[in-house]
């Protein structure tokens, strides 16, 4: 008969391999503003080396990918972000 | 009437009350050549993310101002660009948000602690209604043959 969940037991861990499906957190959290001036925040739109991530990955819709990616080249001019670097994070 | 921000970094070899003298001309340019100074804004010593003349800290500022021609840029960034005192400088033209945002800092409303407040009550409420959607998905699809195995 049909059984709780609890009883079911399954060969893999069935979470494996599921992907979280990527969204835009400006969107959703209605942020409409990146300052260039907050490099805390920025950090996480740039990889170890210190070079921005791509949509693919970041998840961002591409009208906030652009104002990230003005953001950081700004925090950059400022000596806010590193252009180049290892170990960033 | 045009919201720009100016930031610059301020040499960090000079005395404390120097520093401030620096900030201040700037800040009395602009209030001369008929700006509203909106914020000043001293973000004070931080380290350089990378050396620029051979200086790993800098001090800076931040002044938040209204141009109602802007023709004051030129002569505020030449004049910048000519200040041995002066290491570096950024002017920006904020958008509606930009100011909004601005304001909502000033008033504490955007600071670390509140956007990851913001952010850790948005994230529960927003990963509530994704949570039970995955399992639910989730369950005939894999469940159902193994439940129909132990039976």
């Amino acid at each position: 008969m049909a059984t709780s969940k609890d009883d079911i037991k399954f060969l893999s861990n069935p979470k494996i391999g599921q992907k979280r499906k990527k969204y835009c957190r400006f969107r959703r959290f209605g942020i409409k503003y990146i300052d260039y001036k907050d490099p805390s925040f920025l950090i996480q739109f740039v990889n170890e080396q210190g070079k921005i991530l791509p949509r693919r990955i970041t998840g961002n819709s591409l009208k906030y990918q652009r104002k990230v990616t003005v953001a950081i080249k700004r925090a950059r001019h400022l000596s806010l972000m590193p252009y180049v670097t290892d170990l960033l994070k | 009437m045009k919201q720009l921000e100016v930031t610059f970094i301020v040499d960090p070899v000079l005395s404390g009350d120097e520093i401030q003298a620096t900030a201040q001309t700037y800040v009395d340019l602009l209030k001369n050549n008929g700006c509203t100074i909106v914020h000043v804004d001293d973000m004070g010593l931080r380290t350089l993310a990378f050396p620029i003349r051979k200086r790993n800290s800098g001090v800076y500022f931040c002044i938040e101002f209204q141009t109602p021609t802007g023709s004051i840029i030129d002569n505020m960034e030449l004049a910048l660009r000519r200040d041995e005192r002066i290491m570096r400088f950024l002017t920006v033209k904020l958008d509606k948000y930009g100011v909004k945002y601005n304001e909502d800092k000033r008033n504490g409303l955007i600071g670390k602690k509140s956007r990851r407040q913001d952010k850790k009550e948005a994230a529960p409420a927003v990963a509530a209604p994704v949570a039970p959607v995955a399992p639910v998905v989730e369950a005939p699809v894999v469940k159902a043959p193994l439940a129909e195995e132990e039976e």
